[in-house]
């Protein structure tokens, strides 16, 4: 299992000089700050990181085999097999448990031998994304140099911006980079390029930028033709798997929400009618969920339109439909049904337009753009259908 | 665009991405980090070959030596936005945050 050590609350950015020698790898360490303009190198959205930090490399990383000597002091070789362990945390990991401590220490590490003339790949410090480069690189002499982002994937790390410039700068110093290998080629993962301005890394470090893959499994053959980047490398994909595996984390997610809102929707229903009401309004609630942020999602690209709300209301329509023949709608009021198929509806388009942050294809204006048209919209259904159930008991 | 994203395409006309033609120098860097081929070079500079692909993550601006792209770049999900929203207007926002 992970073992990483924690250094109280405070990253630290000089992590490997302890075990460097004092040559000269050391001298570059503090010179990389001050020369940018202020706010250049800091994360860009979303606040604060969200853990401390890897800490500092030991025996203990994932996959350690042993330690290997270079121009600036031991570093560790790690394994490209997978232990049922890194399965395990993976799996959980998919399920939001433990996913904020699933991080590795940055730094540089060696896969294979290397020599001072082998390439060098940039990553993240999420485990999971170690992990599945360290695999893809079997058999091969890589430097693999892990960037802090604070246990947040390279896509996710480069839009924050702390899979950056400024970290790669300061890690590619701290490394004594220049001092281990003789060349100055740095392998960067496409996604990770909103992040990093491959021009401000050379001009700061003397490293060019070579923007490899899109996905970890090109790796190979990216390396393998002389690092050319066909144009299949570079065509990101959103496939029905890769929509899967996001799922279980975005319901686990929303379930604090998803709680208070079942527990009010459940009580107005009581409050309305009897406890069989409350449990149908609560079924009716729950699967509108389902349908706009799990079922919605599997089914992105055979839903109508382009606009996930409008995509969303269709799932939800169709959930409604199902609920109202499952549930017995033909014994109800007008009311009541107008209500059934108003705010389920609203609903799942609400978590389908959420599902935006997912995708690998949606901007940020697309999604202003539709919220601006769809949240009045799903807003006044919800209040039109409160006030028909209101009038369908009262009146 | 790739035969892959057949299916997943997004709203047209909305992207606020822009190309200053007379300012690139051809260098290709936006062709070589976009993930969707929205760049192709034309006359030895880039061009916006399909801009209704872009997903405005910002990787062309950034590395664009000469500065010649702009694009609004950020969070892009709904509750995110919320979020930013309510910031704004100094609420504080119900539940977690977005993309941690």
């Amino acid at each position: 299992m992970l073992q990483v050590k924690k250094q109280g609350n405070k990253p630290l950015i000089i992590k490997s000089m302890r075990k460097k020698p004092a040559s000269d790898c050391s001298s570059s360490a503090s010179c990389c700050s001050g020369e940018t303009p202020p706010g250049a190198d800091k994360p860009s959205c979303c606040g604060p990181p969200t853990s401390t930090g890897g800490g500092i490399i030991t025996d203990k990383v994932p996959g350690f085999i042993a330690w290997l000597e270079t121009a600036c002091g031991p570093v560790p070789r790690i394994s490209t097999k997978l232990t049922a362990g890194d399965h395990f945390g993976a799996c959980k990991a998919r399920w939001a448990m433990g996913r904020m401590n699933f991080i590795v220490p940055a730094g540089l590490y060696a896969i294979g031998h290397p020599t001072p003339s082998d390439p060098v790949l940039v990553t993240a410090n999420y485990k999971m994304t170690y992990d599945i480069i360290r695999r893809s690189l079997s058999g091969r002499n890589i430097w693999l140099l892990v960037l802090e982002t604070y246990g947040v994937n390279v896509w996710c790390a480069a839009g924050k911006g702390t899979f950056g410039t400024g970290e790669l700068v300061r890690r590619i110093k701290t490394a004594g980079l220049a001092e281990i290998v003789n060349h100055r080629r740095l392998i960067l993962p496409i996604l990770g390029a909103p992040g990093v301005a491959a021009h401000e890394v050379t001009r700061r470090t003397g490293f060019k930028v070579l923007y490899g893959t899109i996905r970890a499994d090109d790796l190979p053959e990216y390396l393998d033709s002389g690092m050319v980047t066909t144009p299949e490398m570079q065509h990101i994909t959103f496939s029905l798997y890769d929509r899967l595996v996001l799922i279980p984390v975005e319901l686990i997610m929303a379930l604090k929400p998803i709680f208070f809102i079942g527990t009010a929707v459940f009580t107005v229903a009581a409050l309305l009618g009897t406890v069989a009401t409350a449990i149908a309004a609560l079924c009716a609630y729950l699967g509108a969920v389902l349908a706009g942020s799990a079922l919605g999602p599997l089914l992105l690209p055979w839903l109508p339109g382009r606009s996930f709300a409008v995509k969303g209301a269709f799932i939800g329509l169709l959930w409604s439909g199902i609920f109202y023949t499952v549930a017995g709608g033909s014994t109800w009021n007008i009311p009541a049904t107008a209500a059934l198929f108003l705010a389920v509806p609203a609903i799942s388009a609400f978590h389908m337009l959420n599902f935006t942050g997912c995708t690998t294809y949606t901007s940020r204006s697309g999604v202003k753009n539709e919220m601006r048209l769809a949240l009045p919209i799903m807003g006044s259904s919800l209040v039109a259908s409160l006030i028909l159930l209101l009038a369908g008991r009262f009146l | 665009m790739g035969e892959n994203m057949k299916g997943f395409r997004y709203l047209e006309n909305v992207v606020t991405l822009e190309l200053n033609r007379a300012t690139c120098v051809g260098c290709g860097r936006c062709l070589e980090v976009c993930p969707h081929q929205v760049f192709a070079l034309a006359e030895k500079k880039a061009v916006l070959h399909d801009i209704n692909a872009c997903m405005e993550c910002g990787a062309c601006a950034l590395n664009c030596p000469v500065k010649a792209i702009t694009v609004e770049a950020g969070v892009g999900c709904a509750s995110g936005m919320i979020n930013e929203w309510l910031r704004e207007r100094n609420l504080r926002a119900p539940g977690g945050s977005c993309c941690s």
